[in-house]
């Protein structure tokens, strides 16, 4: 017999009503190996480890560790076997520190006195052990993405798990980060822990994992060797066909300006200075621009502040030649669209069904409510209809679906359809591809150019750099709330773009933008 | 087997069905404390509080008493509705006791001091609750304060208040701590019967606030499920965040719920005191419960406005059976306590319903329920861990 697996889950099947989750799904984990499962969203990756870690009970199938079968009834079980996850969206308290966090459940007291000492040394030891840097110390409220994964990694290990589960770790990481984390799992396989890999990121799978288990609409499509398959075998094994990763799009043709910004600034919540500083550009009708930069350097205000979620503190905008600084939400979405970065919080009303979200912005157009102020529930649903079609958003129960029960890839085609489908002149999209998979990648990257190709102007904010590189026609790089490049994605390179969104390098360009940077700013870049 | 199945799954079966346990395990619990007080009556008790009107000797009888229930059920679902359609905009209104009171205050102010008739009177108690019920709603808006704290301070404030203003010499009987009773105050703003009474062996005390009560019911839940207005509001109360991205003016719309809350239950206090049931009492010390019914009423219907039209009923006629029990036997108190065990465990519904779609799911083998199903990925997550 071959060495036992440290985690098998043999022939799977996992039924929800209108839809096989899981059908006869196969996935054995060896010691000490990463091990990367892929799916587009929806394949039933989520719903496999939740399997595993006892939040669902398989149908059919048997789950064996080291060889002996056995049974998951719950998280406890599954903690108790030395299976731990990293959730995409950490579990952690806010506002408890780091160490109070990892010994959350385990406590050590002495007649009900915690005792911290002797877990702070083991936090301690584990580590440096792995090259984990946490503040024990800091609370999480305070500290960043990057760390709060860290504390969640040595929360497994703190509880001696041996089987690690990561469900997409990287969705949330700076590129430097998501460095930081390959190198943790790397140092965590050595150590002899087995890893599964939630991810549909085919570079990543590509540099730490060593096999792979490819799931498509449920089903298992099979187990390769990552060193002998390239991303484009795996890539076609996910979708089903040819993914085209390079980006088709004929040069731009800008014509009018759509969008004007003048010395927009905006506060932050997070503390006193403001986060967007005395930003200006243009963008025209018929062009992509992208504003890039690391997360947290004040893309966000910038949007909240473009499309009216908070006031401006300064500055002016200019939307198809109207003045729409003071213009409420409602107004700025007549000709803007918005799809949203958070889609949980903004983009969607998770409660109600699917129809009811794709009418979010058109509810009271006359099309969908009557002069007495009914809604029409004919017209929402053949609408909700038509826009499934045409957008390919699936859902288990169709219009009447919960957008909760939806799977995260789906809730985002909803949110495009909903806000390509309505009258707009510009196209704000923040982050419209985080936590896709390559099929919907490209499907959204084919959209955005449609969009740019019917004449309408199109603006991205990114933080993925293939994104950055391929979509867009010309690019922003914003570093600490300003605008400090403007960059023309044919002619820069990756290295390039990098310096500018650490704040090593600003430029001045020739063109339309050379008015905002000021004189003294260009001093400054030349001097250093 | 299998439409039997399908059945339990159907969310309306499932309120029905929960709401009846409850009311079951109330009774058998009140039972078991009658019980214990004193086993001799505890049959008789108990019977008495189920029966309400229909113990009483002679069928005039039974149909005055019934009136009497009804009379008290209009306003109890005014209060009912109230909250439930905060609920339903993901506010908990237990500022209703308070806009109650308000609505009681000006209702029988403006009949009596300025002998108004009774639609005045009316619209001024649904302004008056719509004020207090605003006030909740601009701190949440505005300041965020949690609603149920200001609600609950607000109730106390306007308890005292009321009794203040309805000790005012134009209202207050001299010779007693109520206020002048409306047939010799000002027959005006005595809510028409409309020929009700008749049919209720002249019970005077049954007026057109009673279908009124139904219809506002009915009209809540139009404008919840079926209106743009409901749409907006019903977005905000699940998401606020998303319901501001889409334009709509969500702090507004915090207000506006509370004040249409607060509109309701000052309607339920002019539904009773305009109707000569009963008077207020200016030297009363605690906040009235028909603002605290109401809750129990909300979750007993289902959190539906159809549904708390019965709930409302039910929870008035064992309120009242309760009155009925022996007092030879049992201290006078008992009927007090076995109505709000019963209405306790009212409260529990959504604890059952949840608890049943559980049994149900283990029944089909760990697949969670149709109306919270979780298809894929992301649901999963979120029904996975983050609770």
């Amino acid at each position: 017999m071959d060495a036992p697996y440290a985690i098998e889950m043999v022939n799977i099947t996992k039924r929800f009503p209108g839809i096989i989750a899981n059908d006869n799904i196969t996935l054995q984990l060896r010691r000490g190996e990463i091990h990367a499962l892929l799916g587009e969203n929806g394949a039933g990756k989520s719903t496999l480890m939740s399997v595993l870690f006892g939040l669902y009970q398989a149908e059919e199938g048997v789950i064996k560790k080291d060889g002996k079968e056995v049974k998951i009834n719950n998280p406890n079980d599954a903690n108790d076997l030395g299976i731990g996850m990293v959730h995409q969206h950490f579990k952690l308290v806010q506002c408890f520190t780091v160490l109070e966090n990892i010994i959350l459940g385990v406590e050590s007291t002495k007649n009900g006195i915690l005792q911290m000492d002797e877990a702070r040394a083991k936090v301690k030891a584990l580590s440096e052990k792995y090259g984990l840097q946490v503040d024990p110390d800091a609370k999480i409220e305070d500290i960043t993405v990057g760390m709060q994964q860290r504390t969640e990694i040595l929360k497994m290990l703190f509880r001696d798990n041996e089987i690690l589960i990561f469900d997409e770790p990287t969705a949330v990481l700076t590129p430097q980060e998501i460095e930081e984390l390959m190198e943790i799992m790397n140092n965590l396989r050595a150590e002899g822990k087995s890893i599964l890999f939630i991810t549909h990121k085919l570079n990543e799978i590509k540099a730490v994992a060593d096999r792979v288990t490819v799931l498509r609409r449920g089903k298992y499509i099979g187990t390769v060797d990552v060193a002998t398959t390239s991303k484009e075998e795996m890539s076609r094994m996910m979708v089903g066909r040819d993914v085209n990763m390079v980006v088709d799009k004929t040069p731009a043709k800008p014509k009018d300006v759509i969008l004007k910004v003048e010395n927009m600034t905006v506060a932050s919540k997070m503390h006193a200075n403001n986060a967007v500083k005395n930003v200006s550009f243009e963008v025209h009708e018929g062009e992509i621009v992208c504003i890039a930069g690391i997360d947290g350097n004040g893309q966000t205000e910038f949007v909240y502040g473009l499309t009216g979620m908070e006031p401006l503190v300064d500055g002016k905008i200019t939307l198809c030649g109207e003045d729409i600084t003071k213009s409420s939400i409602r107004q700025r979405s007549k000709l803007l669209s918005h799809i949203p970065e958070d889609r949980h919080k903004h983009g969607l009303v998770l409660d109600y069904p699917l129809e009811y979200n794709m009418v979010l912005q058109r509810y009271y157009q006359p099309e969908f409510t009557s002069k007495a102020g009914f809604l029409k529930r004919g017209e929402i649903r053949a609408y909700s209809e038509r826009l499934e079609k045409a957008f390919d958003v699936r859902s288990g129960q169709g219009p009447i679906t919960i957008a909760r029960a939806m799977s995260g890839g789906n809730q985002q085609k909803a949110i495009i359809a909903r806000e390509v489908d309505k009258d707009h002149k510009l196209l704000v999209a923040v982050q419209p591809t985080r936590g896709l998979d390559v099929g919907a990648i490209e499907g959204v990257h084919k959209q955005l150019i449609a969009e740019r190709d019917e004449g309408r102007a199109v603006l991205l904010i990114s933080l993925e750099l293939e994104e950055v590189m391929n979509v867009p026609d010309r690019i922003l790089v914003m570093y600490e709330g300003e605008i400090v490049g403007e960059l023309d994605p044919k002619k820069t390179t990756v290295e390039e773009l990098g310096l500018y969104m650490a704040g090593a390098r600003r430029n001045v360009n020739i063109d339309a933008n050379s008015a905002e940077i000021e004189p003294s700013e260009v001093e400054r870049k030349e001097e250093a | 087997m299998k439409e039997k199945k399908s059945l339990l799954k159907n969310p309306s079966f499932q309120s029905i069905l929960t709401s009846l346990i409850c009311i079951v395990l109330g009774l058998f619990i009140g039972f078991i404390v009658l019980l214990m007080i004193n086993p001799a009556g505890a049959g008789e008790a108990i019977k008495t509080i189920l029966l309400n009107f229909l113990t009483r000797a002679s069928a005039a009888a039974q149909m005055k008493a019934l009136g009497n229930t009804l009379a008290k059920t209009a306003p109890l679902l005014m209060c009912a509705l109230s909250i439930c359609f905060c609920y339903k905009v993901g506010l908990f209104n237990i500022g209703a006791p308070g806009q109650y009171e308000a609505g009681a205050c000006i209702g029988l102010y403006a009949a009596l001091a300025w002998h108004c008739n009774w639609v005045i009177c009316l619209l001024l108690a649904a302004l008056a609750g719509a004020v207090v019920g605003s006030i909740s709603g601009a701190l949440k808006a505005y300041r965020n304060v949690n609603e149920v704290i200001s609600g609950i301070m607000l109730n106390w404030i306007m308890l005292y208040l009321t009794n203040m203003v309805l000790s005012g010499k134009k209202v207050k009987d001299p010779a007693s701590p109520y206020t002048i009773k409306l047939a010799s105050g000002n027959k005006g703003a005595l809510i028409p019967t409309a020929g009700l009474n008749k049919l209720f062996a002249n019970n005077t005390t049954v007026t057109i606030a009673i279908p009124l009560a139904i219809l506002f019911a009915v009209l809540i839940w139009m404008i919840l499920s079926k209106t743009k207005f409901g749409y907006e509001l019903r977005a905000t109360g699940f998401n606020k965040e998303a319901a501001k991205y889409a334009g709509m003016k969500e702090k507004q719309n915090i207000i506006v719920t509370l004040a249409i809350g607060g509109a309701l239950a000052g309607i339920g206090a002019a539904f009773l005191f305009l109707t000569g049931y009963q008077e207020w009492s200016t030297t009363q010390t605690s906040v009235p419960g028909m603002g605290f019914n109401g809750i129990a009423a909300t979750f007993l219907g289902g959190l539906h406005p159809i549904g708390t039209i019965f709930a409302s009923f039910f929870i008035q006629s064992i309120t009242d059976g309760g009155a009925l029990i022996n007092k030879s036997v049992y201290p006078s108190q008992i009927s007090d306590l076995i109505s709000s065990i019963i209405i306790y465990l009212c409260g529990f519904v959504l604890f059952f319903k949840f608890a049943m779609n559980n049994w149900i799911s283990k029944k089909d083998k760990g697949g969670p329920n149709v109306n919270d199903v979780p298809v894929t990925d992301d649901a999963a997550k979120a029904k996975g861990g983050e609770k």
